[in-house]
């Protein structure tokens, strides 16, 4: 009976991924199609006045921009099944390649972003929920208040003004030294690179994190079984850690692992501003150089990403919630 | 009986003159305070079930929260509350509450909801042979073994209820409180209750069993306190309670007993008083048939009469 749940949750996850990629590829098709992008103009850049019209024409006949929409929208979604997303106009290689490439940069920025904001938002939250109403909690809900009211972007600047130019504590962009070869590269160098930008898209999540869970502690600090507990001496960090933690954590959870799509956003200020070479910068000159087959390839990727996050974070409910677990189990 | 008598000189549970004020707003010093227990006397001795009895609203559950000190910041306690012939310190309850004292909650939501039963139960017992005594009380109790691995949703109320009463069982507490430990609960249910908390004070603990229900106080206990408007206007024995009531000491206990459907149906009028509504004399005294100038004056202390306390002048 087991097995026949797994079973019913994947092809319900797999179906909704399915339709999900769809409606994102058709949406951002479309919309690209429509944009004022001439895309043989942008294929042969420069070289235009050394292109005949005829020679155009026939570029554009080879594309099969002559084709209805929807035509093309089908040649297109019947090369991505194949797993042919095309080739990237401004690196001059495949799609699939460039997004592995640049997400791997991303991911350690992430990985690390994501990590920093989830573990010091619910430390804050639980601080300021055991402390309620004290000058800690005061101190935890301000900062939390001015962090999300805060863009990150003009965060960036701040920190790229103090702790580069400043206090000359990190380099003020990029992922690696200019003019060092890539296999010459430390890691030493690479994490130095990394703090400025991980930090500046961790500091989103913190607030949204920390206000979520001091408000569920607040809540769980005053239901009948933290009460009861507390009539059988329970006190302190042992009641919170017995009781709290569970209860507490669900809201972080769901809140964090939902939040891949913003972490994914904001990777793309972060990494605009730090000129870190990672998948929200390539988006980003995707978008403005024109460069259709990289663009459509990471709206795709990014949804995937999204669309993960929110597996896992059901999949965790499962975890930490019996009642999810054994809801369908007698 | 030789055990029974030398313990008899120090009772587990001694209070007297006891008061529980509220302040309305911690930072506004100028807010009149709120005074929801006073003059509260109670004594309670190994293996006796005392129950509390009080209309809701009479501050009960507050007694319960202020033995084992749990209430809220803002309130404040005086009088004397001894444990044991001691005072109970804020030190002394962080050893003796969970350990010595325990409570049998009121509602089914004090169980955990994310912790099985078993691991919740076994987290007031010490030392080795957790799992196999926590199993031993389940049984007792009439607890399958898988229950141990159940969460709270997966209970029905019965078995959640009996789950709370497994608590109380398995701590080496000498004192059990057990506050509404029967709400609204079937007469079969109830019996078993009964039987088990019956079964707790025959193994020589003592209960201070809180209800609302006088016809369930007196299926339970040996003696009867009757809580009215945050004071104790009597603790008569489960004897008294016969009749037309005329072995009870205050005219609030006879009115509670007449009001029964098997003893005439009689109605109480009016309403208990409010914390701000409390005047300087008896706090009965304006539903009080037998009141007299003395009443609106003074307010009665607490008298010994035909072996019962009460708090009334006329008694």
């Amino acid at each position: 009976m087991h097995y026949k749940q797994v079973m019913l949750f994947i092809t319900g996850k797999a179906v909704k991924l399915a339709t999900l990629l769809i409606a994102v590829s058709i949406l951002s098709f479309f919309l690209i199609s429509y944009s004022p992008i001439d895309p043989v103009q942008l294929y042969i850049g420069a070289d235009m006045t050394r292109v005949s019209p005829e020679q155009r024409e026939n570029i554009a006949e080879y594309w099969g921009l002559h084709e209805s929409k929807p035509q093309q929208f089908i040649n297109w979604g019947k090369a991505v099944l194949h797993g042919d997303f095309g080739t990237s106009l401004l690196y001059r290689s495949p799609v699939a390649d460039v997004i592995a490439e640049r997400f791997l940069a991303s991911l350690a920025l992430m990985v690390v972003a994501w990590l920093l904001s989830g573990v010091v938002g619910f430390l804050l939250g639980i601080i300021a929920g055991m402390r309620q109403g004290t000058w800690a909690d005061h101190v935890i809900k301000g900062f939390c208040f001015t962090l999300a009211s805060t863009p990150a972007f003009w965060l960036a600047l701040l920190f790229l003004m103090t702790f580069s130019v400043w206090l000359g504590w990190f380099p003020v962009g990029l992922g690696t030294p200019a003019g060092v070869l890539a296999e010459d590269v430390t890691w030493v160098e690479r994490l130095r690179h990394l703090v400025l930008p991980a930090l500046t898209l961790s500091i989103a999540g913190v607030a949204n994190v920390a206000l979520h869970t001091r408000e569920k502690l607040i809540e769980v600090l005053a239901s009948e079984y933290i009460r009861f507990a507390k009539a059988k001496g329970e006190h302190g960090f042992v009641l919170v850690w017995r009781h709290g933690l569970r209860n507490i954590s669900i809201p972080a959870v769901s809140l964090h692992f939902a939040s891949f799509g913003e972490l994914f956003g904001g990777a793309v200020l972060a990494e605009q501003v730090f000129s870190y070479p990672g998948l929200g910068q390539a988006i980003v000159q995707a978008g403005l150089g024109g460069d259709v087959p990289l663009l459509l390839g990471i709206v795709l990727f990014s949804a995937v990403f999204v669309f993960v996050g929110n597996v896992m974070a059901d999949l965790l409910y499962q975890l930490i919630d019996p009642r999810m677990r054994r809801s369908g189990v007698q | 009986m030789n055990l029974i008598s030398s313990t008899r000189n120090t009772p587990l549970l001694e209070v007297k003159n006891f008061s529980l004020t509220f302040h309305s707003d911690r930072k506004d010093r100028q807010e009149p305070l709120t005074q929801v227990i006073r003059q509260f006397d109670i004594t309670i001795r190994e293996g006796e079930i005392m129950a509390v009895v009080g209309a809701s609203g009479s501050g009960k559950s507050l007694l319960a929260d202020a033995i084992l000190g749990i209430l809220p910041e803002n309130a404040t306690c005086k009088g004397m509350l001894h444990y044991k012939g001691e005072p109970l310190t804020e030190k002394r309850r962080k050893h003796l509450c969970g350990d010595q004292i325990m409570l049998i909650p009121q509602s089914l939501n004090a169980l955990d909801p994310l912790m099985k039963t078993g691991k919740q139960v076994q987290t007031v017992m010490k030392g080795k042979g957790k799992k196999d005594g926590q199993r031993a009380v389940f049984r007792k109790v009439g607890l399958p073994d898988h229950v141990s691995n159940q969460y709270p949703f997966e209970l029905s109320g019965g078995m959640a209820r009996r789950v709370l009463i497994a608590t109380a069982m398995v701590s080496n507490a000498h004192f059990i409180i057990a506050d509404e430990a029967t709400p609204g609960i079937d007469p079969h249910a109830l019996g078993e209750m009964v039987t088990f908390i019956k079964h707790l004070a025959m193994e020589g603990k003592g209960v201070m069993f809180i209800t609302h229900d006088i016809e369930t106080a007196l299926q339970v206990a040996d003696k009867v306190a009757v809580f009215y408007a945050g004071e104790t206007v009597e603790i008569a024995n489960v004897e008294d309670f016969s009749g037309t009531g005329e072995t009870l000491r205050h005219p609030y206990t006879k009115a509670l007993w007449n009001s029964l459907p098997q003893n005439g149906f009689v109605p109480l009028e009016g309403h208990q008083p409010l914390a701000d509504e409390k005047g300087k004399g008896c706090a009965f005294q304006p539903r009080c048939q037998r009141a007299t100038d003395i009443c609106l004056q003074k307010q009665p202390e607490s008298r010994i009469v035909k072996a019962g306390m009460v708090r009334c002048f006329h008694a």
